[in-house]
C-alpha cells in the first residue's frame, strides 16, 4: 500500500487493519520500544473475549499490556449484529416496535419508548395523561431492572457471588409486574404508538406497592454488603476515573457521566413523558472513578422507587392509548357493533398506519445514557429509516481511555461498571 | 465413557466352553471370584453356580455387571451432573440467569457448576441469536468440548432466526449438532428447565447420539495443538489472521 492511499483512509479502517492476532515477533516493531537502559520492554498482545465471562457478552477486546499495565484496549464488536435496524425498514410503524425492543435487552421498555415518542412526534399524536404516567411507572420499573442485572454481575466480576442471587430474587418480582401487565417477562410490547396496549389489572397497583415498600430496604443491604467488602472497595476506589470534559467529548451520557460530576440527565434537561410532574433528585459523583459510578446507579434506583410512587399517587383518569382510531386499534367489543371500527381495524392490521414525511430524533435517559431514536418517513406505512443512538456503543469508546495505564484486574471493574450491553452495541 | 459390547472370541474345539487365549486356571479365579461377587458367597466356591460355566459365566457376568449396569449408571451420573457453559449471547441469557437464579435454582438438580472454559463443560446453552460473525467462534468452543457433550439452542433465534429472520443471523442447526430447542423469545426460565430435564431424559434413555456424524461433530475435540496432527474444525493456521 502505497503512502498516500494509507492517507486516505480513515482513523478507523487504519486501526482495523491494524488488528492482528499474529505472533509477537512476527508483529511491527512499534509494539516493541526501547527503554532507557538499552533493554527492550516487550508489549504483550492479549486476545479478551468474545467468549468472556467478565465481558458482558460476547465484546472482544485486544489488549496491549506492558507487564501487567493496559497500555491499549481495541474494541471488536459486531458478534451479535443482528441487522435490527434493517429490518426495521422492511416492516409497518406497529411491526417495528417488538424488533426495536430486542436492541438493548436489558432495557427494552427505553427502546420501544424512544421509538414510539418518535413516531409519536412525526405523526403528531397525542399520548393520554394517564398513558405518559404508565409508561413512567414501567420504565422506571424496568430502570430497576436493568440496575439490577447490572449489580449482580458486576459483583460476580468482582467475586462476590451472592449479590448476583440477591439481585435476580428483586428482578423476578419485577418481570412478574411486566408479566401481570403485558403477559411476558420481556419483550413486552407494552408501549404502543399512542399509549400503552392495557390499562394496569386489577391487583398491579398492591403489589406494585409491596414492591417498592421493599425495594429501597433491598438496595439497603446491597449497599451495606458491597460498601462493606474491603475487596469491593479497594477495587473500585480510584480505578478507572475520567473526567466529565474528556467524557463530554467523547460523547458519554447516563450514569457515567454523572459520576464525573455532570448532572446531565434528559428526564431533567428535556423532559418527556410528564417527568416534569414528579420530584426526584439527580445522583452526581465527584472524582468519576469507578467507585462513583457504582455509587450513582445504586442511588437511582431510590430515584426510581420514589418517582414510580408518585406516579402511582397521582395516576390520572381517562384512556391508556389515543382515541384516534387511525393509530390505535379499536377496542374489542367495538368490532361487534361498529363498522367503522371494523374498518379501521382491517386498514392497522393489513397496511399498518401511514406517517406524514419528514424526520425525527428523539432522545431519552436510558439506564446507560441518553438512547436517541431517529425515524425518517417517506410517508408511506413503513419507515424509510430507523436508527438507534445506543449509549453503550457511544460509552464504550470511552473505555481505553479509562483502563489505559491502569492494571489488567482494574479494566475488569471498568467494563463492568461501564455497564455495556452488547445486544445494543451491534443492533 | 463408551462401553463397547464386542462379540467375544469364538470358543476353541480343544477345551470346550473356554476362549482359546485365556489360560484355564486364570479363568477359573476369576470365574470364581465373579461368581461370589453375584451371589454374596463365600471366596472359596461352596455356592458357586453348577449351571453357568466358563465362557457362559463370562458373558453373564459382562453383560450384567460390567455393560448393562454400568452404562445405565454413567447415564444417570451424567444426567444428573450437566456442566453447562457458561455463556450468554443476547436476551436469552438474562433468562437463562434466572433459571439460575433463587426462584428456579437450577442447583435442585445438580447443573449449578457454570463452567467458564469450554474444556470443562459438557453443555452448551445457546442462549441468544447467533449471527453469522458468531458461527465460527460457537462452532470453536463446541469443538473445544470434550465428549460426551450436548447442546441446547435457547429461544426462537437460534433455532430459526426467530422475528428478525434477516441477514444477519444463522440458525445454530446449521452449522452444530443441536440435541434439543427452546422455543420462545425469550423463552421462560421454566421453559429452560423443561429443555434441560428433556436432555436428562434423553441422556439416560438413549446416550447414543450417532445421529451427530452428519455435523462432523465426531471426533473433533482439540486435545493438544500438535504441529504434526491435522487441525481440527475451525482451528486456524498458524499465521492465519483471517479471524482477527
Amino acid at each position: 500500500m502505497s503512502a498516500g492511499e494509507e492517507s486516505t483512509l480513515s482513523a478507523y479502517r487504519r486501526r482495523e487493519q491494524s488488528t492482528t492476532i499474529a505472533p509477537l515477533e512476527e508483529q511491527p516493531r512499534a509494539h516493541t520500544e526501547a527503554a532507557g537502559d538499552g533493554t527492550r520492554r516487550e508489549l504483550l498482545t492479549l486476545n479478551f473475549g468474545p467468549h468472556h465471562p467478565a465481558t458482558h457478552g460476547v465484546l472482544r477486546l485486544l489488549v496491549t499490556l506492558e507487564g501487567e499495565v493496559v497500555r491499549d484496549i481495541k474494541p471488536i464488536i459486531g458478534y451479535v449484529h443482528t441487522g435490527i435496524e434493517k429490518t426495521a425498514e422492511d416492516k409497518s410503524y406497529w411491526k417495528v416496535i417488538p424488533v426495536v425492543e430486542r436492541m438493548d435487552y436489558l432495557a427494552y421498555y427505553f427502546n420501544a419508548m424512544a421509538f414510539c415518542s418518535a413516531v409519536e412526534t412525526l405523526a403528531e399524536v397525542e399520548v393520554p395523561r394517564r398513558a405518559q404516567y404508565l409508561r413512567v411507572i414501567h420504565l422506571e420499573l424496568n430502570r430497576i431492572a436493568s440496575h439490577l442485572i447490572w449489580l449482580g454481575t458486576s459483583a460476580l466480576d468482582l467475586g462476590a457471588v451472592s449479590i448476583f442471587l440477591y439481585c435476580l430474587r428483586e428482578r423476578e418480582r419485577i418481570l412478574d409486574l411486566f408479566e401481570m401487565s403485558s403477559g411476558q417477562r420481556m419483550h413486552t410490547r407494552y408501549f404502543q404508538v399512542g399509549g400503552v396496549i392495557e390499562d394496569i389489572p386489577p391487583g398491579f397497583a398492591r403489589k406494585l406497592r409491596d414492591f417498592l415498600k421493599d425495594m429501597p430496604k433491598r438496595a439497603d443491604e446491597y449497599g451495606a454488603i458491597l460498601n462493606a467488602n474491603e475487596i469491593v472497595l479497594q477495587r473500585l476506589r480510584g480505578t478507572g476515573p475520567l473526567d466529565a470534559d474528556t467524557l463530554l467529548a467523547l460523547g458519554v451520557t447516563g450514569p457515567l457521566l454523572r459520576a464525573a460530576g455532570n448532572p446531565w440527565d434528559l428526564r431533567k434537561a428535556e423532559p418527556y413523558s410528564s417527568y416534569e410532574d414528579f420530584q426526584f433528585k439527580i445522583p452526581v459523583g465527584t472524582v468519576g472513578d469507578n467507585y462513583d459510578r457504582f455509587a450513582c446507579r445504586m442511588a437511582e434506583m431510590y430515584e426510581s422507587v420514589k418517582i414510580i410512587e408518585q406516579a402511582l399517587d397521582g395516576l390520572p383518569g381517562g384512556p391508556h392509548i389515543t382515541e384516534d382510531r387511525k393509530f390505535a386499534l379499536p377496542p374489542r367489543h367495538e368490532l361487534a357493533t361498529s363498522m367503522e371500527a371494523l374498518i379501521h381495524h382491517f386498514k392497522l392490521v393489513t397496511e399498518g398506519f401511514r406517517v406524514p414525511p419528514g424526520e425525527v430524533y428523539y432522545p431519552i435517559e436510558s439506564p446507560r445514557g441518553e438512547l436517541g431514536c431517529y425515524v425518517r418517513s417517506d410517508g408511506s406505512s413503513k419507515p424509510a429509516r430507523v436508527h438507534m443512538r445506543d449509549p453503550s456503543f457511544v460509552n464504550l469508546q470511552a473505555l481505553s481511555h479509562m483502563a489505559q495505564g491502569g492494571y489488567i484486574a482494574d479494566m475488569i471493574a471498568t467494563v463492568a461498571m461501564l455497564d455495556p450491553i452488547l445486544g445494543g452495541i451491534d443492533r | 465413557m463408551e462401553v463397547r459390547r464386542e462379540p467375544l472370541p469364538p470358543t476353541s474345539a480343544a477345551t470346550p466352553g473356554v476362549p482359546e487365549h485365556v489360560d484355564p486356571q486364570a479363568l477359573g479365579v476369576r470365574e470364581l471370584n465373579a461368581s461370589q461377587l453375584l451371589r454374596g458367597g463365600d471366596l472359596l466356591g461352596a455356592n458357586r453356580p453348577a449351571h453357568l460355566e466358563a465362557a457362559d459365566l463370562e458373558r453373564y457376568v459382562q453383560e450384567r455387571t460390567l455393560t448393562t449396569t454400568l452404562d445405565r449408571a454413567v447415564a444417570w451420573a451424567r444426567s444428573n451432573s450437566f456442566f453447562p457453559l457458561s455463556f450468554g449471547l443476547a436476551c436469552c441469557a438474562m433468562e437463562q440467569f434466572h433459571a439460575a437464579g433463587p426462584r428456579l435454582d437450577i442447583a435442585r438438580f445438580g447443573y449449578e457448576a457454570f463452567r467458564a472454559s469450554p474444556r470443562q463443560a459438557d453443555l452448551i446453552i445457546l442462549a441468544g441469536r447467533v449471527s453469522i460473525k458468531m458461527a465460527p467462534i460457537i462452532r470453536r468452543l463446541y469443538d473445544q468440548m470434550l465428549e460426551p457433550k450436548w447442546a441446547i439452542s435457547m429461544g426462537a433465534c437460534c433455532s430459526s432466526m426467530g422475528v428478525f429472520n434477516n441477514y444477519a443471523l444463522v440458525p445454530a442447526d446449521k452449522f452444530m449438532p443441536i440435541d434439543v430447542h427452546v422455543p420462545g423469545c425469550p423463552p421462560r426460565p421454566e421453559a429452560l428447565m423443561h429443555g434441560v430435564l428433556k436432555l436428562r431424559q434423553m441422556v439416560q434413555n438413549d446416550p447414543d447420539a450417532g445421529w451427530r456424524e452428519r455435523y462432523h461433530a465426531r471426533g473433533t475435540e482439540e486435545i493438544l495443538p500438535s504441529p504434526h496432527a491435522a487441525a481440527a474444525v475451525n482451528v486456524p493456521l498458524e499465521g492465519d489472521t483471517a479471524g482477527a
